[in-house]
């Protein structure tokens, strides 16, 4: 099964005009397979920097990515990515847009299809097969992202922030469809989000990142993704404990920020 | 002036009567008539139709009016035709002074005419007689029948009562009389305010010229043949363009190397218009096909390749980085997601380099060429035939223009996603 390392990331971005930015530092942390883990943190901490090195996209400046025993060089199918908006190949199908890394592969017809029908069925798609992208709401979108993501059998799942771009209604219902799905297909997940609620309700695990340089602040792990796969979600947030968690974080994080604002200040006058 | 200040007073006129009176009864009832904000609004803004009926009635009825069409009912004076006079005064060596009548009739040009015929008249001076075409002008040496005449020392010192000196000129009733400097009179009839159908024919001229031309062609081919050939050459010079010019646009998107060797060169091709290549080309190629082809496949092959080069940078790096994650190799990354980004950019870029090669064949067609249909308005032109002229541009406008809908139209059709991303 898969084992995800994440091994004393660093990552600075050297600027044009002589500066550089240390937007990673000495960040370790692994994955055991079918582990949920949601990353949270005030923007410019480094988290799309971090999933965009374990996607392979970037190279760190130090560290390595491991997985299954093989260093990460590049992207691969093994590793599927989820953006926040803007990654379905608007000139293509739902259908076909789902069928994309069975297509690559060269995954014979009859087959395809079936992993496709099955995967639009589970992700409440069954409608809007032959639709093209264009035509569907934002919260369709992201479930045929998913959908995509998922047809390609991955071993690890990357998000980042699949659903930063929805209301709060469609975002509550696609979070029960993350559940949902994480637990049926037992996949590793790497979750990025800006919300604290979320971040708690789907993370076994919850890594809170501090920013400048980029890193590990704190680490939880939550008893909520596991309480949520057969409950109504609304009924965990009601939890006394979810409460507290989710107060104790967001003071953390605000205290970040305001050290942050404090700095930018300082640093103007 | 006076026709512009008419197609003014149409302008303003008919905004008021169908803005202010008839559009009461006729008012859209859709979203935008509820929009209360309008102006600063651009998606608010639409054509209105009645205005565009209105300016290309408008300008058919100046057209016709202003040239004595047979299709307009409503005419500027034309220029003056029939009979006319004038008086001449002559005055004899000794002072003394006699009056004589210039007879002229003027005739429509290309009808024949026969000069009037009228008696002398008494005294030294005697009655002449001019024919002259409507919008020319005729020179009269009015003492040359006189018993006295210029060798004696004779001269005509007015017109109509209006004295008159060499050089001078006096305008009566019968149009505009001068004097050259030996003393010959130049008679002018009054030209009205109708264009000369030699500067500008009444659209009747016109559509008999097209259907004469479809009939019996121009300069050894017929009308569609030089159409026809105009097509072909834009056809052929903007499909190889395309056929060099997206491929390498895509390789100038896609690699360093390219794009470092190839920049310099489309930067620098890029604003040279393509009309300041015709001489080089006719050098190198000459003036046959060939030549004309290079031309257009230049002028199409920049516009392509910086539309491809373009398509290939607007890709969202997203669906980039999704098609990789998905298992896709680069050759499929090309395929599957960066050529079908780019043909909307692609089929703006067409659009663009069809209309500048529809512009420059023409244009290349005026400097040289055996057929084609800026050579049928050139050489129209050099024989006086403006309605061919008119008739050309007329047909090189409705071509233009057809080109952009058919582009347009595919556009539509093949790439429906275009800006939806
Ligand atoms: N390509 C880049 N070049 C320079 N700086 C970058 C680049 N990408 C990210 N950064 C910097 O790295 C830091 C982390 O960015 P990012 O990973 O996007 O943060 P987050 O996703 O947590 O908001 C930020 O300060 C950002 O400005
Ligand atoms: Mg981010």
């Amino acid at each position: 099964m898969s084992e995800l390392s994440i091994q004393n990331l660093s990552m600075r971005f050297d600027l044009p005009n002589g500066s550089s930015v240390q937007a990673l530092k000495d960040v370790s942390l692994d994955l055991k397979s079918g582990e949920l883990m949601s990353v949270l943190g005030p923007s410019g901490c480094g988290k799309t920097t971090l999933l965009n090195i374990v996607a392979g996209f970037l190279a760190p400046t130090e560290g390595r990515i491991v997985l299954n025993g093989h260093e990460v060089k590049g992207p691969a199918a093994e590793r599927g990515m989820v953006f926040q908006q803007g990654a379905l190949f608007e000139w293509m199908s739902v259908r076909d847009n789902v069928g994309f890394g069975p297509t690559m592969k060269g995954m014979a017809r009859a087959e395809k299809r079936q992993v496709v029908d099955h995967l639009l069925d589970v992700t409440g798609l069954g409608a809007f097969k032959e639709k093209a992208v264009y035509e569907l709401s934002g919260g369709m979108q992201q479930r045929v992202a998913l959908a995509r993501c998922l047809a390609n059998d991955p071993d690890v799942i990357l998000m980042d922030e699949p659903l930063g771009a929805l209301d709060a209604l469609t975002r509550e219902k696609m979070q029960g469809l993350v559940l949902k799905l994480w637990k049926e297909t037992g996949k590793t997940i790497i979750l990025i989000t800006h919300s604290v609620e979320e971040a708690l309700l789907l993370g076994e695990r919850l890594v809170v990142m501090a920013p400048r340089p980029g890193r590990v602040h704190r680490e939880y792990r939550l008893p909520f993704a596991d309480i949520g796969v057969d409950q109504d979600l609304r009924e965990v947030k009601k939890l006394a404990e979810f409460g507290d968690r989710r107060e104790e974080i967001l003071s953390m994080i605000w205290d970040m920020e305001e050290e942050i604002m404090g700095r930018t200040e300082g640093a103007g006058a | 002036m006076i026709p512009f200040l008419i197609y003014v007073a149409i302008f303003l006129l008919s905004f008021a009567v169908v803005r202010g009176g008839l559009r009461r009864y006729f008012t859209r009832r859709d979203f935008t008539s509820l929009k209360t904000v309008t102006f600063g609004d651009e998606s608010a803004v639409r054509p209105d139709r009645a205005a565009s009926v209105i300016s290309v009635l408008t300008i058919f009825l100046l057209w016709g009016a202003f040239t004595g069409s047979k299709w307009v009912p409503v005419h500027a004076p034309g220029p003056f035709l029939g009979d006319t006079s004038f008086t001449y005064t002559a005055e004899a060596a000794d002072g003394s002074r006699d009056d004589a009548v210039v007879h002229a009739r003027v005739f429509r040009l290309g009808e024949t005419v026969e000069a009037p015929v009228v008696a002398p008249g008494a005294g030294f001076a005697k009655d002449d007689v001019v024919t002259v075409a409507a919008w020319r002008s005729a020179l009269i040496r009015a003492d040359a029948n006189d018993t006295l005449t210029r060798k004696d020392g004779a001269r005509v010192v007015a017109i109509d009562g209006q004295p008159i000196a060499p050089g001078g000129a006096v305008i009566t009733d019968a149009g505009r009389v001068a004097m050259t400097p030996k003393g010959t009179l130049n008679y002018a009839p009054p030209k009205g305010m109708q264009m000369e159908p030699i500067w500008l024919p009444p659209p009747e001229a016109v559509v008999s010229r097209v259907g004469e031309i479809a009939r019996e062609g121009y300069q050894n081919f017929t009308l569609w043949q030089h159409l026809g050939w105009s097509l072909y050459r834009v056809v052929a010079g903007f499909l190889l363009g395309a056929l060099v010019g997206i491929p390498l646009g895509y390789a100038m998107g896609l690699s360093d190397w390219f794009r470092g060797w190839f920049d310099p060169i489309v930067e620098f091709m890029r604003p040279v218009p393509p009309l300041a290549l015709i001489p080089l080309v006719i050098i190198w190629a000459g003036i046959g096909e060939s030549g004309k082809i290079i031309l257009l496949f230049l002028a199409a092959l920049w516009i392509m390749t910086i539309a491809a080069r373009a398509g290939v940078s607007g890709v969202r790096i997203s669906k980039v980085h999704a098609a990789y994650s998905l298992g896709a190799s680069k050759w499929q990354v090309l395929r599957y997601v960066i050529v079908p980004n780019s043909l909307p950019e692609i089929f703006t870029g067409a659009r663009v380099a069809m209309g500048v090669c529809w512009g420059t064949v023409v244009a290349a067609e005026l400097v040289a060429a055996e057929k084609g249909a800026g050579m049928m308005i050139m050489v129209a032109s050099r024989f006086q035939l403006t309605d061919i002229v008119i008739m050309g541009i007329i047909l090189i406008g409705i071509i233009g223009y057809g080109i952009d809908i058919l582009m347009r139209m595919g556009e539509k059709w093949l790439v429906p996603w275009k800006g939806k991303g």
